[in-house]
């Protein structure tokens, strides 16, 4: 066990660093930069001015030495300075990171609690007017774009409950009612679409398990639907479901750009868009390093919960 | 490949014609995934649209009215108009060109590279495998949209781009149904009588394994359709996708939602409608496809 996870966590790290490669020199490889834009902005190129200002943020350096130094920062966790801001890049994202967390966690439970009951439901009464109904709910829930979705509840909220969307985010110190609202709204267009997911996980995985011959030894002892369902068939058929909530936790954070963005909300995903637009290297890599580390360490919790769940999993 | 299953004996023996033609299969498939064919029809429609934009659009999509901005659904404008005065029905018309082309040729150009590069792979085995895996790992673990964000930042705004912007998260997920396919085909007598015949590597792996992973490529191709043609609308609505003046479906929604709800609701509701719709068949026909051509997989997702 200890071996095994070592070594995933040696194959995570060699995976980070390669991503770090491939995000630095896509940006990099992205025409204009900071200078240009700034110039651009300011309506004239004044050439001594912008080597100068090359030279401030340490961009007329090899690329080599540039991407060394970012890793440099890394591992001694001073993440530079935002070109745009001229702070502290951390201190730029650390005030995004809970308003990002949040909504993701919020997000993923809407969709479990939504998700694995309907899966249930819809495997036990397979082929019936309900399962039809339950599996088209969640294909619809899978075509539409959730950042669509949250402008359609907004549009529901206004035009029915005279309710307006806050400019502005709300501490849930000032106020926990108007914060639970700002939050619940783009958690349910985020999560309906990972629901629909862990709907279909949880429905094919419980139909599987459902023919086994255990599950109708205890049919034929007599047991209770709920018993059999819940207790016997549900504690094997959750592994995958379990999985895809992992990666769906992972990709929320995806999906969260646009969330974000519609509902104007202050977080990671919202503003690595506006980064991106303006060419804020330390900002944008080291936001996309983060999402980067929350993805592969949510895929190893994942595999490691097996071993809990599945006493059969051995780790070798 | 198996004994076709559900051929009685007597008739292979006899040699009655088993393969019956187009019709009668899709007459079969329409009968047995009602849905898949509804998805299918969807499709159709959506392509036919796309084709035939010029002729479907009631107005130019791309001239702005100053005089009738924001227009409710009428009889002149059936869509009603946005806030530039622009025609929706007419806009979203063509936005089934831009919104088609962009997600087949993504999903076409990501499925095709991943594809190669999982046959090599799977075909070369060992340390190449090996290291071609952890590769794809890396492009695999940013979230499709985040590297698609990047990667269309980085190419600038253009049709081109943002085709190859959305084909580079799919490689590794092809690269990976690919592989697993031909990882069992690898193994059959046929590929060995091949190699024992003296026929080249490349030659077994594109001649001979090639053809018989058609089935899951196709799975494939419909299974991304669908999330391509969401990443394309959501690149649009930031702003990062498909630039002026090609009417896109998701940059129509880049207005905003509470400001418009009032006044011009359906400014938000139908060009979502029509992503939703075009994303809902696809997925529906390829849920339909792979339960037909790949049995093994029936059932997930």
């Amino acid at each position: 066990m200890k071996s095994y996870v070592a070594q995933r966590l040696g194959i995570a790290i060699l995976t980070l660093v390669g991503m770090s490669i491939v995000i630095f020199a896509l940006l990099r490889l992205a025409p204009g930069d900071i200078v240009d834009i700034l110039f651009s902005t300011a309506g004239y190129v004044n050439d001594s001015e912008k080597q100068a200002i090359l030279k401030e943020l340490g961009m007329d350096r090899p690329y080599w030495v540039q991407y060394l130094d970012w890793m440099r920062q890394i591992v001694t966790g001073d993440l530079g300075k935002s070109y745009r801001y001229d702070i502290p890049a951390w201190d730029v994202i650390r005030p995004l990171v809970p308003v990002t967390v949040e909504l993701a966690v919020l997000s993923i439970l809407v969709a479990v609690v939504l998700g694995v009951p309907t899966g249930v439901i819809s495997a036990v009464r397979q082929d019936t007017l309900l399962d039809y109904v339950l599996r088209i709910v969640s294909l619809a829930g899978l075509a539409m774009p959730s950042f669509w979705l949250g402008m359609v509840i907004i549009l529901g909220m206004v035009s029915w409950l005279g309710w307006i969307p806050p400019l502005t985010y709300v501490k849930p110190t000032d106020n926990f009612k108007a914060h639970a609202i700002q939050f619940m709204l783009p958690a349910l267009a985020v999560g309906y679409r990972s629901s629909a997911l862990i709907m279909r996980i949880t429905r094919s995985s419980l139909l599987e398990v459902m023919r086994e011959d255990y599950i109708r030894t205890a049919w034929a002892k007599g047991q209770a639907e709920r018993v059999v369902i819940w207790h016997h068939a549900l504690k094997n058929a959750i592994l995958p479901v379990v999985t895809v909530i992992g990666i769906e936790f992972a990709f929320l954070i995806g999906g969260l750009v646009v969330t974000e963005t519609v509902f104007n909300l202050p977080g990671v995903a919202r503003f690595l868009v506006q980064a991106i637009l303006w060419r804020d290297y330390p900002i944008v890599q080291n936001l996309v390093m983060f999402i980067a580390i929350i993805v592969i360490f949510s895929n190893l919790f994942v595999d490691m919960l097996y071993g809990v769940l599945d006493p059969r999993v051995r780790y070798g | 490949m198996a004994r076709p299953v559900g051929v009685p004996v007597d008739l292979v023996i006899v040699g009655a014609p088993a393969r019956p033609g187009w019709g009668t299969h899709l007459a079969r498939f329409v009968r047995r995934k009602p849905l898949g064919a509804a998805g299918g029809f969807i499709m159709i429609v959506m392509v036919l649209t796309a084709l035939l934009a010029p002729w479907l659009q009631t107005h130019d999509p791309i001239a702005t009215d100053a005089a009738y901005t924001l227009g409710r659904p009428s009889a002149e404008h059936w869509l009603g108009t946005d806030h530039l005065g622009r025609d929706i029905y007419s806009r979203i018309v063509h936005g089934a060109w831009v919104s088609l082309v962009v997600g087949l040729g993504s999903t076409l150009l990501g499925s095709v590279l991943g594809g190669i590069i999982g046959l090599l792979s799977a075909y070369a085995g060992g340390k190449t495998d090996l290291i071609t895996q952890r590769l794809l790992d890396i492009l695999q673990g940013l979230p499709l949209l985040v590297l698609a964000l990047v990667m269309s930042a980085s190419l600038g705004p253009s049709v081109r781009n943002v085709i190859i912007a959305i084909s580079i998260p799919i490689i590794p997920r092809a690269a990976r149904v690919i592989r697993a396919s031909v990882l069992s085909i690898r193994e059959m007598q046929y590929v060995e009588a091949a190699r024992a015949l003296g026929v080249r590597h490349l030659r077994t792996a594109f001649r001979h394994i090639l053809p018989n992973t058609i089935g899951p490529f196709i799975v494939l191709c419909t299974a991304q359709l669908g999330s391509a043609i969401l990443v394309e609308a959501t690149l649009s609505f930031l702003g990062m996708g498909v630039p002026e003046p090609y009417p896109s479906w998701g940059r129509m929604l880049s207005v905003s939602a509470a400001e418009y709800a009032q006044k011009a609701p359906h400014l938000v509701l139908f060009p979502g409608i029509a992503i939703s719709l075009a994303v809902f068949g696809s997925n529906l026909l390829g849920d339909a496809l792979r339960d037909t051509l790949d049995p093994r997989l029936r059932g997930s997702r």
